[in-house]
């Protein structure tokens, strides 16, 4: 198991007051929060500050960890020894609710082995009466083809089990999911009774699944209408022409008219993500320069520059 | 090879076919009542009836509670600060919608 120097994960020194912990996971959580985030790897990052925090914000955990000594290195094999944080005892201010910072992250393994997975944020159910089973949350990425025509998708869960002994373990579960024709980016599906089991008697909860779109390299979803880019040779663009152009779901023709310049959007309308209100697929058109790279390539660019001898694309550009 | 064969689940998409009610949100959300109440009053929430027992949250309620709660929680917002957060992301996702639909390759 890795140690994790959680005084660094913060950028605070060892002795920092309380309050300055605080202000570091808060100025260090507003910049990798995964919600606002734009930083590349910012879901992680924000995982590594709420694990900090949710150890050193708390001055039992952050005393127990100082026990375990300053002279591990970061990402050092660590080895607990046997019974080695069975003098601590946490009031188990976050347990069941999710407290600050210590609500959905998925602890490492060191926290967990530090603080317990209670500790951690898995919220136990309550076991007295009946109780309907807990809603869950994943998310699943899809093809943009598969928003086009459907799927099926088998999907692979790990869920939080209490066993009878009141004991947390993670169960592996496989669902096979008809993902519809037509869903969209950021959309939920839901899958009724495929959440957590309800006690005695109650019934299950709900499995929400969030949709991410992938799209392919060269195309570009908003919402219901897609965009991808169209290159195009400049005699094609000059003098118009009928090319094949990728969808998502198959290649259609289009005829692209004469006199079509960079950046002109051709729009093949209901050819975006289906639906009542199907959306649209719009070409990108780019120019693509053949190379200059033999003479009889360059020869042809010089003839081209002496038919348009008066041409200065820096004078007379229009949209 | 052979597997068994599972049994195909079929789903709701929930922003086109589902309204939650107050109670239906706070379980899918994971939010609490009082907390949603609080997104409601600061127009964070538009559900559509007169009162709490007649509220019916649909359209992109549940990602909008979602994010909203993970926000309160995480950055130790309260319901204003939340609400002015999912404003300023919907903003900040027009935007992009309008620089993707130049063909501009905006960063991850």
């Amino acid at each position: 198991m890795e140690y994790k120097d959680y005084y660094a994960a913060l950028g605070v020194k060892r002795g920092a007051a309380q309050d300055e912990i605080k202000r570091a996971y808060r100025k260090l959580a507003r910049k990798y929060h995964p919600d606002v985030s734009k930083e590349a790897d910012a879901e992680a990052r924000f995982k590594d500050v709420a694990e900090a925090y949710a150890a050193l914000g708390d001055p039992e955990k952050r005393a127990a960890y100082d026990a375990i000594g300053t002279r591990q290195a970061a990402g050092a094999e660590f080895r607990p020894p046997p019974g080695w944080n069975s003098g601590f005892e946490f009031s188990g201010r976050d347990a069941g609710e999710g407290g600050i910072g210590g609500g959905d992250f998925d602890a490492s393994e060191f926290f967990e082995a530090l603080f317990g997975r209670q500790a951690a944020g898995a919220r136990g159910p309550r076991s007295h009466g009946q109780a309907a089973g807990g809603d869950h949350h994943a998310r699943v990425q899809i093809d943009l083809k598969d928003a086009y025509q459907g799927a099926r998708r088998t999907i692979t869960l790990r869920m939080p089990e209490v066993d009878g002994q009141g004991q947390v373990a993670l169960r592996e579960r496989a669902l096979e999911v008809n993902i519809p024709r037509g869903i969209r980016d950021g959309q939920h599906l839901r899958l009724a009774g495929q959440g957590g089991a309800g006690h005695g008697g109650g019934p299950a909860g709900d499995l929400y699944l969030e949709i991410e779109i992938v799209p392919p390299a060269n195309f570009r979803v908003d919402g219901r209408d897609v965009f991808v880019d169209l290159p195009l040779a400049p005699w094609e663009a000059a003098l118009g022409a009928t090319v094949t152009m990728p969808t998502p779901d198959a290649s259609v023709q289009l005829a692209v008219p004469a006199g079509s310049t960079a950046g002109r959007k051709l729009r093949l309308k209901g050819k975006g993500i289906p639906g009542a209100a199907p959306g649209d697929l719009y070409a990108v058109l780019q120019i693509a320069l053949p190379p200059a790279d033999g003479d009889a390539a360059r020869q042809a660019y010089r003839s081209f520059a002496a038919s348009f001898g008066g041409f200065d694309p820096r004078r007379e550009r229009e949209g | 090879m052979s597997e068994t064969p599972r049994t195909l689940l079929e789903g709701v998409i929930v922003e086109e076919h589902v309204e939650f009610t107050l109670i239906e949100l706070g379980r899918a959300s994971g939010a609490d009542a009082e907390q949603l109440r609080a997104l409601v009053d600061e127009g964070a929430l538009t559900p559509r009836g007169a009162g709490p027992d007649d509220w019916r949250f649909g359209d992109d309620a549940l990602r909008r509670a979602r994010t909203a709660l993970r926000l309160t929680r995480d950055l130790e917002l309260n319901p204003a600060g939340a609400a002015l957060v999912l404003d300023l992301l919907d903003r900040i996702d027009a935007l992009e919608a309008r620089l993707r639909r130049l063909g501009a390759r905006l960063a991850p």
